[in-house]
């Protein structure tokens, strides 16, 4: 979901990191991702995980599962309480993403509208329609692949699933959070359809993630067993070369892609990535899993 | 003799009179009260009546039943002694008849007597001559139309010491069924039923007039003057019980020795189920000695004598139990042909055993029914209130595991659905509270299934059939049996085929565990979801049902908005869910809670398009944004695996080369 508006301005964030820089390194490795943008993922992996179990017991509380999950948490008082927590904490990264966006527009002193509709934008625009029917194509053997530019549509897709995710799930869960309050305005009965709305939102979202979003960003045969970008922010050359060629152009003619390498984490905290990554992975599946015995062998 | 002399001045005053009368004849307006037939001039009519204490009554009198009396010689002033010389038609209030001024001796016994203490306080309902005697058709004892004859006594005493009447009810009477079970009695039946106007009747033993209370000393049925009353007849019992009371101790120690009645009941009194004569030691002289055995069975017939004695039947006399005995045989007990028959005294509870299930497979003669003697002993033979006795209260559950304990002969035959009954027992809060609280009044195996009276629950007539279950837990559970028989589930409220639950259904029968317990808490199923199994399911489609499922029980479960016991129809404004009383139901937990708050769907499903149609489109709405990005995705996906292997291959390739 991290938008990166624009690459160029990376300079004074990651500037740190560049005072090493050695152009024809081979070691040397792309900045994709700055630092905020890197924390915010890994707590909304920690957030979106810790609802998606929680959540989930209360969906499938019919099965086993949920009861022995339920347990393991402490009981469903204390899932409650984690529940809530990650909630205020998918607030709390949704929040700091806005500000950041509008910080960093005010220091690039730029118009909203050339923020927006911008080349690096995280918005649709032609390009996209072009690459998607192009993708096609591809997949079909009718064509090329596309030079994917900085944001592929499906990352932008992602993007914005989350923004619909976090006003759907997040509006309706504060109306379960705080029914006594909210059935002042509105009536009791659309309690009940909050609720349908925040688990069947929830459950798109989750299986959107650890299906699709983990195979687009992990799973695909060229990434396998997963791209760890998002965690250390950085990428091999060769592999934004083969995998985003437009934006490895780009990067060449305007001559920022010097500006934007840095040397590669040490082989420890790149393990320490995996671990994590992996966690995450089986965590998600086993979710995954769990849905798909629940809908098949349990539902009612 | 005082009568006679009364009699003969009287008749001179009379002659007197008639010639008064006569002379007085002349002058009509000044009659007067001399002749019967002046009296009957008047009271022959039947339609006359007086007055006696504000109430109107009739004052006709049957000149034809006075002529046939025992008084017919007498006239009626000769009684109604303040009428004499009156002039007639005489002034109303009357005074009543004093039959004393003749017959004084009885007069005296009577005042004394219980019947006349009770006239002299004012009772209404004492007895006075005339209830037992009549009034002016009064006939001789011997007569046996008088209601005073032996073969009447037991019905005219029966007026007022039958059950129900009044007497019997208002008053300390310590008998019951008197008029009953003298009929049942060898006395009754001898009079009653043989005409044997010899044989006793009620007046026999309470004396005629000096009835007294068995308490007062000078009471014909006081405990010292019991043998002289029963000796009036029994003129020889002294032989026939020589060996209890070796022939004379009973009259010079009958504070020691047992009266007639401690054995022979009042008015019980049957046709004896023992042989007379037989005394405990005639039988210890064998039956104390250890090695004593059968010669049919070998087993023991070693009675221990200070067993019997610190028992129950520490004053019974074996023979009583062991009847059959004939003291005339050199073992006396050679005669005896049946076992030991409890119910000869403990008549009642025979009955109710008989009827019974261990009874009926007694009567079967099926080899595990169980007799008194499984339960209660034998010699030893200890009272329910005896903390020794196994049939103490916190004794019981071990006494009928004896045979119902899985695996026993009880438990092997059994084939309803209730397993592990002690072991169920031992853990519900009934045995917990009786064993290891030690609370004898906590509910045990006979409190519900009743000690004597046992049957399967499926007879109508088992106190723990369905339809007498309410009553049976409403003997503890009293506040809670009124709320119920008021609720929607009481036979008295709905009128269904349908089975109504009770107090089981939810509760069990063994394994009634604490109701704020986690355990009862989420077992919804097996309560309201057995009957309301639709409705309790889409509760689980609801929040509250969700996490109950989860095991959370602080979430509300049905009874918490419904109520347990007093659960009434919505539609009812009683109802914990009517319009008036939602609000206050929601707040118990949400305190905030508003009328739009309640409006709440706690039964919610998105599976039903006509009661819920927002619900369903709601669901179905996101249903296909689901399928919509899944089926979207998915194929994307599907489509770029095989480009992204060709990829990765071609990947490899360049990264060998170089």
């Amino acid at each position: 979901m991290a938008e990166e508006e624009n690459i160029p301005a990376v300079k004074d964030t990651e500037s740190a990191e560049q005072r090493s820089f050695q152009p024809s390194g081979s070691d040397h490795q792309y900045v994709r991702f700055k630092r905020l943008n890197r924390g915010l993922h890994i707590v909304m992996i920690i957030s979106f995980m810790s609802l998606a179990l929680t959540g989930m017991t209360l969906k499938f509380s019919y099965t086993q599962w949920a009861v022995i999950i339920s347990h393991f948490l402490g009981g469903f008082e204390s899932a409650g309480y984690i529940h809530r927590f990650a909630a205020v904490l998918m607030f709390g990264i949704f929040i700091t993403h806005c500000v950041d966006i509008v910080r960093m527009k005010r220091r690039e002193k730029r118009t909203w509208r050339s923020f927006i509709f911008g080349q690096d934008s995280m918005l649709f625009n032609r390009k996209d329609l072009r690459d998607f029917v192009a993708s096609v194509k591809w997949f079909l053997g009718k064509g090329q692949r596309p030079a994917y530019g900085r944001w592929t549509y499906w990352e932008k897709f992602d993007y914005f699933a989350v923004f619909w995710g976090i006003a759907v799930i997040g509006s309706t869960g504060l109306m379960l959070w705080f029914p006594e309050f909210f059935t002042r305005v509105i009536p009791g009965s659309f309690i009940n359809v909050a609720t349908i709305i925040h688990s069947d939102e929830a459950l798109l979202a989750v299986g959107f993630i650890f299906t699709v979003h983990f195979f687009n960003t992990h799973l695909r045969p060229e990434k396998f067993p997963m791209d760890i970008v998002i965690f250390t922010g950085r990428m091999d050359l060769e592999e934004l070369k083969r995998d985003k060629p437009a934006e490895y152009e780009a990067l060449l003619q305007s001559g920022k892609l010097e500006q934007n390498l840095v040397e590669s984490y040490p082989p420890i905290v790149i393990r320490a990535v995996r671990i994590f990554g992996w966690a995450a992975l089986a965590t998600g599946f086993g979710i995954v899993i769990w849905i798909i015995y629940a809908m098949i062998f349990a539902y009612r | 003799m005082s009568y006679r002399i009364a009699l003969s001045s009287r008749r001179s005053a009379i002659v007197a009179l008639l010639l008064f009368v006569l002379a007085a004849s002349v002058s009509p307006p000044l009659s007067r009260a001399q002749e019967n037939s002046d009296c009957l001039s008047c009271h022959s009519d039947k339609s006359l009546t007086g007055s006696r204490k504000g109430r109107t009554i009739s004052v006709y009198v049957d000149e034809h039943g006075f002529s046939n009396s025992i008084h017919a010689s007498l006239t009626c002033v000769s009684c109604h002694a303040d009428l004499e010389g009156k002039e007639l038609p005489h002034d109303p209030g009357v005074k009543p008849v004093q039959c004393g001024t003749c017959h004084s001796n009885e007069q005296k016994e009577h005042e004394k007597s219980l019947h006349g203490q009770a006239i002299a306080h004012g009772d209404p309902l004492a007895p006075r001559c005339y209830d037992c005697h009549g009034t002016h058709e009064i006939l001789a004892v011997n007569d046996k139309h008088s209601p005073v004859a032996p073969l009447n006594i037991p019905f005219t005493c029966g007026k007022c010491h039958q059950e129900g009447a009044p007497v019997q009810k208002q008053r300390v009477i310590h008998e019951d069924h008197i008029l009953e079970n003298f009929s049942e009695s060898i006395h009754g039946q001898g009079l009653l039923k043989k005409g044997l106007i010899v044989a006793p009747s009620c007046a026999s033993c309470h004396t005629a007039h000096s009835i007294l209370p068995h308490t007062d000393p000078a009471s014909s049925i006081a405990r010292q003057n019991i043998a002289a009353t029963c000796t009036k007849c029994h003129a020889e019992i002294e032989q026939v019980h020589r060996k209890i009371i070796k022939g004379e101790l009973w009259e010079k120690k009958a504070n020691v020795l047992p009266a007639c009645v401690d054995c022979h009941q009042p008015h019980k009194i049957r046709n004896v189920f023992y042989s007379q004569g037989m005394a405990d030691r005639d039988c210890l002289q064998c039956h104390e000695k250890k090695e004593l055995k059968s010669s049919i069975d070998g087993r023991s017939l070693f009675v221990d004598a200070a067993e019997v004695a610190g028992s129950k039947h520490g004053k019974t006399a074996c023979s009583q139990c062991h009847s059959e005995v004939n003291a005339s045989h050199v073992r006396p007990c050679e005669t005896i042909t049946k076992k030991v028959d409890c119910a000869s005294c403990h008549a009642e509870i025979g009955q109710l055993y008989n009827k019974s299930v261990h009874g009926t497979l007694a009567e079967r003669g099926d080899p595990n029914a169980p007799s008194c003697k499984e339960c209660h002993g034998t010699h030893g033979v200890r009272g329910k209130d005896n903390p020794e006795s196994a049939t103490f209260p916190t004794n019981v559950p071990d006494l009928c595991a004896r045979c119902h304990r899985e695996g026993q002969k009880a438990a092997i035959r059994y084939v309803g659905d209730q397993h592990q009954i002690i072991e169920r027992y031992t853990e519900s809060i009934h045995g917990k509270g009786l064993m290891k609280s030690g609370l004898t009044v906590t509910a045990m195996c006979t409190n519900c299934h009743t000690a004597h009276d046992v049957l399967p629950r499926k007879d109508t007539a088992s106190s723990v059939n369905p339809r007498n279950l309410p009553k049976t837990c409403g003997r503890c559970h009293h506040g809670i049996e009124e709320q119920f028989e008021k609720s929607v589930h009481s036979p008295a409220v709905t009128v269904t085929n349908k089975a109504l639950p009770v107090c089981s259904d939810c509760h069990t029968a063994h394994t009634i565990r604490r109701t704020d317990e986690q355990g009862f808490k989420l077992e919804i199923m097996q309560q309201c979801g057995r009957c309301h199994s639709e409705i309790a399911k889409t509760y689980f489609d609801t929040y509250h049902g969700k996490v109950s499922q989860l095991g959370y029980t602080k979430t509300a479960k049905c009874y918490d908005c419904h109520g347990s016991h007093d659960i009434l129809p919505v539609a009812d404004p009683n109802s914990h869910l009517s319009r008036a009383n939602v609000v206050q139901t929601c707040q118990k937990c949400h305190e905030g809670a508003t009328r739009r708050f309640a409006g709440y769907l706690t039964h919610a499903t998105h599976h039903d398009p006509q009661k819920y149609p927002f619900l369903f489109w709601t669901f179905w709405g996101m249903t296909s944004l689901l399928v919509v990005t899944f089926v979207f995705g998915g194929v994307h996906t599907l489509l770029w695996i095989p480009r992204a292997v060709q990829m990765r291959r071609k990947h490899r390739r360049q990264s060998y080369k170089s």
